[in-house]
């Protein structure tokens, strides 16, 4: 019987299958349609201090084997989050959360893992430091190793969950800013979040989405983040949540081949509201296929 | 909503740009007003498409060919398979209609008025439709309303067809107990002005998902942030915040 269980530090999870931050929202839609219990755990949408309403549309257009986004972080706050999102989701999910936290500043970071402290549901914070999407309001923490040691530091103070670092791919060296996150004290490291892209439209002539840019996303980016999972596995002791483009239990048994512990499937959520469930069941006889008996073994198998 | 594989068994073009596709498959899921998400091949996204009617295990669906998807769709030929996600949006509320309500639609707009219409009828209600176009080339339907029974009048905005101008100009004198309305966003806001009722009306936006994961869609209305896709695409006139709002 195929094992499928995996180990993010002390918690198991049934399965690595995560839907991704953003892709899945608090997960009401998908209720409807499968037990959401199948799942490995949920990343939240991305929550910040404040109620965000996110950027102007259009924030979606199409691309090759994938999609650019410029939702903005859209959320209605960590309170809201806490105080209705989450005691929803729970009355159909039984298993731990990942809450994503984003933020503008060191506080923002701080605050909101020290809102979300005592909320027993969560079992780790993903640290959104890498959102490509919004300029306004400062710098983006993820470019640089001294700004995501920065962040890193800030949640940890008030955190009382493991705090996994969300690394963004648009870096020169991805290795040094998740060795930054290592020393800063992080538990644990994600990647990667989306590439910035851009689609111009023919007949206007100007960029489709109304923020210019956005993160590109889906199967195109899959290669890409297989090889920045791979170098990060060998840069740093942390376990890995490895995510870009999955949408497979092929991509699955890839990804962890990488170095991934677990991973999350973004994107593919959109276009088949089943993939996570369909991804679930199919990992045992793909397990079988490539002779793989506990999957949590696998990890780093490529190496 | 509801996810199944549908088969092509009609294309036409109805008018310039213009095209009809009929599909069989599983319907019990649609009302007037909402929309279906077609997976396209090497596309990645889905293309959210109005239904135009549905009815009987065939779904009918009228588009225009604005990019890559929607022209590879037309071009699509009859026993090709298309999965769709069927069931999403909130629809038309026909109980607020009234015995006599308007049904006012402008270009690719005029598609849900269809269902809704046929259903009105079914009803006992009396509609008048209004149909509203840029030029005779790209007029299509005002023989199918008719069929339905309901009371028609067409305008162009060149006067190459029916009454010159907008749809709103025949709206003028008419007596009539709610509205429904679906087309471009200035058609729309002019439309809300110019209804003597209250109503409601049916907004696009670009999607992501199409059923309210993404948050690709949301817009500010006067009760809050709405995702067009899931909350909407219909809104009643009373909540909706116009961008040229005086």
């Amino acid at each position: 019987m195929a094992d499928t269980r995996v180990k993010l530090g002390d918690w198991t999870l049934d399965n690595p299958v995560i839907p991704a931050s953003g892709t899945f929202g608090y997960g009401r839609e998908f209720a409807e349609l499968y037990d959401l219990n199948i799942l490995g755990s949920i990343s939240l949408k991305g929550t910040t201090r404040e109620p965000r309403f996110g950027n102007p549309t259009p924030r979606i257009a199409d691309t090759p084997s994938g999609m650019l986004n410029a939702v903005g972080l859209q959320n209605p706050g960590i309170e809201k989050v806490l105080s209705k999102e989450i005691p929803e989701l729970k009355k159909v999910f039984s298993k731990p959360l990942v809450l994503n936290v984003g933020g503008f500043s060191e506080e923002e970071f701080a605050y909101c893992c020290a809102a979300a402290a005592n909320e027993e549901s969560i079992g780790i914070i993903e640290l959104n430091i890498s959102c490509p999407n919004l300029h306004a309001g400062g710098k983006n923490f993820g470019v640089t190793p001294e700004g995501a040691s920065a962040a890193v530091r800030a949640a940890k103070s008030t955190a009382k969950q493991p705090v996994y670092v969300k690394l963004t791919p648009n870096v020169t060296d991805i290795t040094s800013v998740a060795k930054a996150c290592e020393e800063a004290g992080a538990d644990g490291i994600c990647l990667i979040n989306t590439l910035v892209g851009m689609r111009i439209d023919l007949r206007t002539r100007k960029p489709v989405l109304a923020n210019r840019t956005g993160g590109l996303s889906g199967p195109a980016v899959l290669p890409v983040a297989l090889r920045m999972v791979y170098d990060v596995y060998n840069a740093v002791k942390l376990p890995i949540i490895g995510m870009g483009g999955i949408s497979t239990a092929e991509d699955v048994v890839e990804m962890m081949l990488a170095g991934a512990s677990a991973v999350e499937v973004g994107a593919a959520n959109l276009v088949n509201p089943y993939v996570c469930r369909d991804i679930v069941l199919k990992l045992p006889e793909v397990m079988d296929r490539y002779r793989i008996d506990k999957l949590s073994e696998i990890t780093g198998g490529a190496h | 909503m509801k996810q199944s594989v549908f088969g092509i068994t009609a294309v036409r073009k109805l008018a310039d740009n213009t095209f009809e596709t009929v599909l069989s498959g599983d319907v019990s899921e649609i009302r007037p007003g909402q929309f279906v998400d077609v997976a396209l091949p090497e596309k990645f996204l889905r293309r959210p498409i109005s239904v135009c009617d549905a009815r009987d295990g065939k779904l009918t669906i009228v588009y225009k060919t604005v990019g890559a998807g929607t022209k590879q769709l037309s071009e699509m030929q009859v026993g090709q398979k298309l999965d769709l996600l069927t069931g999403l949006g909130n629809g038309y509320d026909l109980s607020l209609s009234g015995d006599r309500p308007l049904l006012v639609g402008g270009g690719v707009g005029v598609p849900p008025l269809y269902m809704l219409c046929r259903e009105l009828i079914r009803q006992g209600k009396s509609p008048t439709v209004l149909l509203g176009f840029n030029t005779k080339s790209e007029v299509f339907y005002e023989r199918e309303f008719l069929n339905l029974g309901a009371e028609v009048s067409v305008a162009t905005a060149d006067g190459s067809y029916g009454t010159k101008g907008f749809v709103t100009g025949l709206m003028q004198g008419k007596d009539y107990t709610y509205f429904y309305s679906c087309g471009p966003m200035p058609m729309l806001e002019a439309v809300s002005r110019a209804a003597t009722s209250e109503g409601e009306l049916s907004f696009e936006e670009r999607m992501g998902c199409g059923f309210g994961a993404c948050m690709g869609c949301t817009c500010e209305t006067l009760t809050g942030n709405k995702r067009i896709c899931k909350d909407g695409p219909v809104m009643k006139r009373s909540e909706i915040k116009w961008p040229t709002r005086e």
